[in-house]
C-alpha cells in the first residue's frame, strides 16, 4: 500500500462530503480513512483523506476540480503530525486483565470501561502506534474496534502545496 | 418588494440573458411554469426532458451561449441526466432548472420524490439543492458562472416546491462570485509557453492535435495563425470538426476509430503531439500503449486534470486555448524574429501521399441500393456545405464527420463523448432555434431517430423548421457492422423492422414534410425539395444499403498502427 496523506481544505457545504466521496468511487480511487471537521476559518472544513495509490496526481487533480475545494496539501510524514484515535473491547476476565492493563500503560492507553468479561480501551497516537497496539490485544479476542481515521496537520509551515500544476 | 422566489428565478435568468428554456412542467416545478408565462424568455414544450436537455445543448453548441433546461422532479429531472452526462462529456455549457418536493416531504419517498442532487452529482460539473429562499438570484449567478467560465459543462439548481413558493425581497445579484476554490487559469505559464515553442521549433514531424477546447474557446483564428506560421499539420476531433477547415492544404480532418488514415498515421509516425483542448480520449488513441510512441507531448488544457490523464505530457499547459494559442504565436514571433520557420517539407510529403493513397471510398453503384455515404455526398454538394450539420450516433455520425469538409467552428454537432443516440433531433431543434438564419441539417441514423423522434412535434409545433435526412439501413449500423466483423455475423437484436415505422407517414402526422428517397437517382431531387421547404420541419428518408460499413477503422483496443482501410483487410 502506498499511503498519501492529503489535507483537504473545502467549503463548508451541504453535501461536500458526498461529492468527495463521490468523486473517489467514480474515478476508482481508494479512501484509507477520511477524518473532516471544522477548520481554522469559519465557513470552511478540513479534511485528512488518506489515500492508498500508487500516483497521487490524478487524485489531486480530480480532488482540486470540485469547486467546493480550496485548497489541497500532501502531508510529508517526516514534516506533519498525524494522529489516529482508537477505542477497542478486548475479551478479559479476571485472569488477564493484570496483563492487559500492563501493556495499555507501556502503550499510554486508557481503559475506559471495565467489565466482568472485557476491557475498553482509548487510544490515541501515531496511526502505527495505535496500529501496534491493536495487534498486541488482538491475540486476547477482539470484540469491537472503532477508528477515527487519521488526522494530520503539517509541522509549522513545511507543508507542501499540491495546488494544480502549470 | 416582496416577490416569490418562482418570479425571482424568472428574474434572475432574464438578468443572464437568457431567451429560450426547453423544458417541460409538472407538480413540482409548477410554481416556476406561471410567471414563466409573463417572461419574455420562449419556452419551447419538448415532448420528453431528455429532449428538452438536447435542445439545451443543440443551441449551446451553436451558439456559444449557455443553454437552459428546465424540467419537473422526480421523473422529469431523471429523465434530464442523458443529456447532463452528455453535455458533461462534451464540456457543454447548459443550466438545468428541477422542481423539487417541498423541503418537508425530502426523504419521505413522495410523490414525484427523486435525489435530483445526488443522482445528478457525478453527472454535473456543479450543482444546488437551494434551501434558503434568498440564495436564489446569487445561486442563479453562479451557476451560469460556473457553466459558461473555465471548462463549460452542465449544472443543475434544484429548487424545492414550498422554496418557490417563498418569498423574498428581490435584489440584483450581486455580481460578486464568491467561489473561493474555482479559479479557472487562463494564461499559460510562460516558462512553458518558451518550453513548447523551443519544442515546436525543433520538431521535424509536428502534429497539432486540436479538440473541442478550441471551438469552446472560439480560438480557430489564432490556431490557423500557430498551423500556418509554424507548417503544422492540423487534425480535428470530432468534438472539433470545424475549428480548422478541412479545405486547408494543413489539415489532415479527423483522427481515431475512423478517422483519417492520414491523420492516424501523421500522430503515430509523430515526433511532437501539440495537444490543445483535446484529451487523449480512447476514440482517438486506441491502445493508450501504443499511441503515438515517438512523440513528445505538448499539452494545454484549461481543465488540469486532463493533463496527464491519460498521456504523459512533456510541457504542460493549463490554460485557455484562445489565450495559450496566441502566447504560442506571440512567442514564435519573437523566437523566430523574422526568421522562417520550419518548413517541414519532406514531412507533409509523405502526409500527402497517405492522403492520396489512403482515401476514405465507396462505390455507388446507379442501379442501387443508395450508398449511405453517397447521401451525405450529396447533401454536401447541394447545401454547397453550406449548413449546421447536427449528427446522432453511430456510423452516420461517422460519415457525416468524415465526408463533410467543415470550415468553420459550431457548424458540426454531436455527441461525441457520451455517445448518445437519438442526439440530432432535438439538438437540431435547439441549434436552429439558436441560428434561426442558418440551414440546419440533421443526418441521422433509424436507429437514433426512433430514439427521440417525438421532438418532430415540438419542432412542428413551436416552428422550428428543421431538417432530418434519416440514412435508414433498418438496423443499428454500427452494432451491425460489428457483429459482422467480430461476432461472426450475428446480427443479435440490432435488425429493426423494414418498413416499420413509415418515415413519410409518420413525419406528415407529426406536422412535418416527409420525403423519401428508394433510388441512387432520387437522391438529389428530394435533397433539393427539402430545400425549398421553409415553413416547416421536412424529415427525408434515404432507403440505404445495410451492409455498407464505415472504414478506415482501427479494431477497439487495438494499436492505431493497424488501421483497416476495408474488410478485406480483415479477412
Amino acid at each position: 500500500m502506498t499511503v498519501h496523506v492529503l489535507s483537504v481544505l473545502v467549503e463548508d457545504k451541504p453535501g461536500v462530503l458526498a461529492r468527495v466521496a463521490s468523486m473517489f468511487a467514480r474515478r476508482g480511487f481508494n479512501i484509507h480513512s477520511l477524518a473532516v471537521g471544522p477548520a481554522a476559518e469559519p465557513g470552511n472544513s478540513l479534511m485528512t483523506v488518506v489515500v492508498d495509490a500508487a500516483e497521487i496526481e490524478q487524485v489531486v487533480k480530480q480532488l482540486r476540480k470540485l469547486i467546493n475545494t480550496i485548497k489541497i496539501t500532501e502531508l510529508n510524514p517526516d514534516e506533519s503530525v498525524e494522529r489516529e484515535l482508537m477505542l477497542v473491547r478486548v475479551s478479559a476476565d479476571a485472569s488477564k486483565r493484570g496483563e492487559l492493563l500492563d501493556s495499555a500503560a507501556v502503550f499510554k492507553a486508557k481503559a475506559v470501561d471495565v467489565g466482568t468479561t472485557s476491557i475498553t480501551f482509548e487510544m490515541s497516537g501515531s496511526p502505527a502506534k495505535v496500529n501496534d497496539f491493536l495487534e498486541l490485544v488482538r491475540p486476547y479476542g477482539l470484540i469491537d474496534v472503532v477508528k477515527s481515521g487519521w488526522i494530520a496537520l503539517s509541522r509549522d509551515s513545511k507543508s507542501r502545496n499540491l495546488r494544480a500544476i502549470g | 418588494m416582496k416577490i416569490t422566489v418562482a418570479e425571482a428565478l424568472i428574474k434572475a435568468l432574464e438578468y443572464e440573458g437568457v431567451e429560450v428554456m426547453f423544458g417541460h412542467p409538472g407538480g413540482a416545478i409548477l410554481p416556476a411554469y406561471d410567471p414563466l408565462y409573463d417572461s419574455k424568455i420562449r419556452h419551447i414544450l419538448a415532448r420528453h426532458e431528455q429532449g428538452a436537455g438536447h435542445m439545451a445543448e443543440g443551441y449551446a453548441q451553436a451558439t456559444g451561449r449557455v443553454g437552459v433546461a428546465i424540467a419537473t422532479s422526480g421523473p422529469g429531472a431523471t429523465n434530464l441526466i442523458t443529456s447532463l452526462a452528455n453535455a458533461y462529456m462534451d464540456s457543454v455549457p447548459i443550466v438545468a432548472i428541477t422542481g423539487q418536493v417541498p423541503t418537508g416531504a425530502i426523504g419521505n419517498d413522495a410523490f414525484q420524490e427523486a435525489h435530483t442532487w445526488g443522482i445528478s452529482m457525478p453527472a454535473t460539473k456543479h450543482n444546488y439543492l437551494v434551501t434558503d429562499p434568498t440564495d436564489i438570484p446569487d445561486v442563479i449567478h453562479e451557476a451560469f458562472h460556473l457553466a459558461g467560465t473555465g471548462r463549460p459543462g452542465p449544472v443543475l439548481v434544484d429548487l424545492p416546491k414550498d422554496i418557490l413558493n417563498s418569498e423574498i425581497e428581490w435584489r440584483d445579484p450581486t455580481g460578486k462570485i464568491d467561489l473561493p476554490g474555482y479559479k479557472p487559469n487562463f494564461k499559460g505559464h510562460p516558462l512553458q509557453i518558451r518550453a513548447a515553442v523551443d519544442l515546436i521549433l525543433a520538431a521535424e514531424r509536428p502534429v497539432l492535435y486540436v479538440g473541442g477546447g478550441v471551438v469552446a474557446a472560439g480560438a480557430h483564428g489564432e490556431l490557423l495563425e500557430l498551423a500556418e506560421k509554424a507548417n503544422l499539420p492540423v487534425t480535428t476531433t470530432l468534438m472539433a470538426r470545424g475549428a480548422f477547415p478541412d479545405t486547408h492544404p494543413l489539415s489532415l480532418g479527423m483522427p481515431g476509430m475512423h478517422g483519417l488514415y492520414a491523420a492516424i498515421t501523421a500522430m503515430q509516425k509523430s515526433d511532437l503531439l501539440i495537444a490543445i483542448g483535446a484529451r487523449f480520449d480512447d476514440r482517438v488513441t486506441g491502445d493508450p500503449a501504443a499511441f503515438a510512441p515517438h512523440a513528445k507531448v505538448i499539452h494545454a488544457d484549461i481543465d488540469p486534470s486532463e493533463i496527464g490523464k491519460v498521456r504523459t505530457a512533456d510541457v504542460p499547459i493549463v490554460g485557455d486555448a484562445k489565450i495559450v494559442l496566441e502566447q504560442l504565436n506571440s512567442k514564435l514571433d519573437r523566437t523566430l524574429d523574422g526568421a522562417a520557420a520550419p518548413d517541414r517539407a519532406g514531412w507533409l510529403e509523405t502526409i500527402r501521399g497517405w492522403q492520396t493513397d489512403k482515401t476514405v471510398s465507396y462505390t455507388q453503384d446507379p442501379a442501387g441500393p443508395i450508398k449511405p455515404q453517397f447521401v451525405v455526398e450529396e447533401l454536401y454538394r447541394i447545401t454547397g456545405g453550406d449548413a449546421i450539420v447536427v449528427a446522432g450516433v453511430g456510423q452516420h455520425q461517422m460519415w457525416a464527420s468524415q465526408l463533410w469538409k467543415y470550415t468553420r467552428p459550431r457548424r458540426w454537432i454531436n455527441s461525441g463523448g457520451l455517445g448518445t443516440m437519438g442526439y440530432a433531433i432535438p439538438a437540431a431543434i435547439g441549434a436552429k432555434y439558436g441560428m434561426p438564419d442558418e440551414l440546419v441539417y440533421a443526418i441521422d441514423g433509424d436507429g437514433c431517430f426512433q430514439m427521440t423522434m417525438q421532438e418532430l412535434t415540438t419542432a412542428s409545433t413551436e416552428g422550428i423548421p428543421v431538417k432530418i435526412a434519416v440514412l435508414n439501413n433498418n438496423n443499428l449500423g454500427m452494432v451491425r457492422q460489428w457483429q459482422r466483423l467480430f461476432y461472426n455475423e450475428r446480427f443479435s437484436g440490432s435488425e429493426l423492422t423494414n418498413h416499420t415505422p413509415d418515415y413519410v407517414k409518420l413525419a406528415e402526422a407529426m406536422g412535418c414534410v416527409g420525403l423519401r428517397a428508394e433510388h441512387p437517382s432520387e437522391v438529389a431531387p428530394v435533397i433539393e425539395k427539402s430545400l425549398t421547404i421553409n415553413d416547416r420541419p421536412v424529415v427525408v428518408e434515404f432507403k440505404v444499403d445495410p451492409d455498407e460499413m464505415v472504414f478506415p477503422m482501427v479494431p477497439a483496443g487495438g494499436s492505431n498502427d493497424n488501421v483497416v482501410m476495408s474488410v478485406e483487410d480483415l479477412r
